[in-house]
């Protein structure tokens, strides 16, 4: 596996190696160099993770926790260092307390279905907030449906900014639950989630972050959070899609029941009586995401290596040459300038309806994302149906933006 | 013409920007909405039909050019056609949008429709763009709805 040498000073230095580290992103499209501004819905992968998913594939590749053969052992063995690797990673105080999902969304109803279902009663309360992503709205729809719980909703200002103020009047004695979004897909925010974690706690109510977004952007450390629970997907994060991780506090985890029933979840089956295996296996029915596992192990190895904190003023640094290169287009409107954002930029062009924005970029060989993001309550919220979405990666550098800038040009030549 | 440019032709961006037969009619017979989800476009397609034939037509909606002028476009040719020759004219217009032989002759389109069909011919520029399609027929689904008085909402997915 390709090891990361030290970081340089020299920022513009670094991003063209790291870039380097990206087959995919040397591709053509319409004979055009590819300029991939849509990381949030899924980012590239480097070499490592693409050779770490091959090794385990070419070299390693057995089912895991059964077999007693050499191979067995070694993916297992792989598996389960993959677990610590991201306990590491989020500095969870152990590693049974991170269960392998095949992403956020299944993280997140894992939670609604398990602890809410067994610990949340007709009339009790969550909180969720206006910039959530569908896959933190249904979920606990569902919940509502089945055992009839109340679901409050945390207002955002016109540009995007939660209201811790607001939240707090939401707060009651019957809230159970925060399901919050630690930075929203659509429109960067991140919200203040210290304070919200210390008032929800105050209150009683256990917290869920939603950190599909946030832990790909910058250091997410669980227990300096004190959350009670934390979800994110691989596949944002650099590595594999299918693999996922929700954390949990293991006090917590312990008391929630299955969530699937199958193989590797039990300790004994009979047809009269199951005995439930352990956290965090109890949580892991049927044979899981392996080869995802040594890529997601490779993809945190990759990020560690050049720190998630470089990363984070990296990508602040192209949040602000963005911002500035697209407000100086008249007609361009920004959806979404939050006192504090992660690295994504949402807008509308007068006149100019987001998908046709899309495909006139697309012909540039521009990627962004078009529409309304999954977050149609947001969208309602600003009245749209939809935006343009730039976000960036650790790969991405300030000609990835002239180069959206220039062709936004292209579209207003088109349209007017 | 660059592809680009075949699908935004001005005649397209001009029927986007000021659709025609945009509102709703004094006599409505039927309607229908349709909907896609994957970008949030709407429509909603107003007809008055006697005996069998468009007397009027009107559509109201938000989406993007493509869907608004292709909505536009349809309610300029649907008058005084009987419901068979628009179930045609469909046909030959989903053809027209998917498939590159839209053009052969007394191919499996054939000429419904007749002149006025040809003024839509402009949309064959969406066949380059896959991803768009949908764009362009979810009026005429939303229309054959319409005409078969089925009150589910269309949805391109």
């Amino acid at each position: 596996m390709n090891a990361i040498s030290a970081v340089s000073e020299n920022t513009a230095f670094n991003v063209a190696r790291w870039r380097a580290d990206f087959p995919l992103l040397a591709e053509q499209v319409y004979d055009k160099p590819l300029v991939f501004l849509d990381s949030a819905a899924s980012a590239q992968k480097p070499q490592s993770v693409i050779d770490a998913v091959s090794y385990c594939y070419e070299h390693e590749y057995a089912n895991i926790h059964r077999g007693v053969y050499w191979l067995s052992q070694k993916s297992t063995e792989a598996y389960e260092q993959a677990r610590v690797k991201v306990q590491g990673f989020i500095n969870a105080a152990s590693e049974r307390e991170i269960v392998f999902t095949k992403g956020t969304t299944e993280a997140i109803n894992l939670v609604a279905s398990s602890y809410g279902g067994s610990e949340l009663q007709a009339g009790d309360e969550i909180i969720l907030s206006h910039l959530e992503h569908h896959a933190n709205i249904v979920p606990w729809q569902l919940l509502r449906q089945r055992i009839g719980i109340e679901i409050k909703v945390a207002p955002i200002d016109e540009q995007g900014n939660f209201l811790l103020e607001e939240f707090e009047k939401l707060l009651s004695p019957r809230t159970r639950l925060v399901a919050i979004t630690h930075g929203s897909n659509a429109l960067g925010t991140i919200p203040p989630v210290d304070d919200i974690i210390r008032l929800s706690h105050a209150r009683g109510a256990l917290v869920l972050l939603d950190g599909a977004q946030a832990v790909v952007h910058g250091p997410v450390d669980v227990q300096a959070l004190d959350v009670d629970f934390y979800a994110f997907s691989g596949h944002k994060l650099y590595g594999p899609s299918g693999i996922g991780v929700l954390y949990g506090k293991a006090d917590l985890l312990k008391a929630m029941p299955p969530y699937q029933g199958g193989g590797d979840m039990i300790k004994s089956v009979t047809f009269e009586k199951t005995e439930f295996a352990d956290i965090p296996g109890r949580f892991e029915a049927g044979t899981p995401h392996i080869a995802g596992a040594y890529g997601l192990s490779a993809a945190i190895d990759y990020v560690s290596a050049i720190g998630m904190s470089n990363i984070a003023r990296h990508e602040q640094e192209l949040l602000s040459y963005a911002t500035a290169r697209l407000q100086e287009i008249n007609s361009l409107r920004l959806i979404g300038t939050a006192d504090n954002k992660a690295g994504i930029v949402s807008f509308e062009l007068d006149g100019v309806h987001a998908h046709d924005i899309g495909t006139i970029l697309d012909r540039e060989g521009i990627a962004v994302r078009v529409g309304h993001h999954c977050a149609q309550p947001l969208m309602e919220r600003f009245n749209i149906t939809g935006t343009v979405r730039a976000s960036f990666g650790l790969y991405n550098n300030k000609a990835d933006i002239d180069a959206l800038v220039a062709a936004l040009g292209a579209v207003r030549e088109i349209f007017d | 013409m660059s592809a680009l440019r075949e699908l935004y032709q001005e005649v397209i961006l001009d029927h986007g920007k000021t659709p025609r037969n945009f509102g709703k009619p004094e006599h409505v017979t039927s309607e229908s909405n349709g909907h896609n989800p994957l970008c949030g476009d709407t429509v909603t397609i107003y007809l008055e039909v006697k005996e069998g034939i468009v007397e009027d037509v009107g559509f109201e909606g938000r989406g993007c050019a493509i869907s608004i002028a292709s909505a536009s476009m349809m309610t300029e040719v649907l008058r005084g056609k009987s419901v068979k020759e628009i179930g045609a004219m469909f046909k030959r217009f989903h053809h027209l949008v998917t498939d590159d032989d839209a053009d052969t002759e007394g191919g499996f389109a054939g000429d419904f429709g007749g002149e006025d069909f040809e003024k839509l011919t402009v949309l064959s520029g969406v066949k380059e763009f896959p991803m768009r399609v949908k764009c362009a027929t979810l009026a005429w689904h939303t229309m054959q709805a319409a005409l078969k008085g089925d009150d589910q909402e269309v949805s391109t997915e």
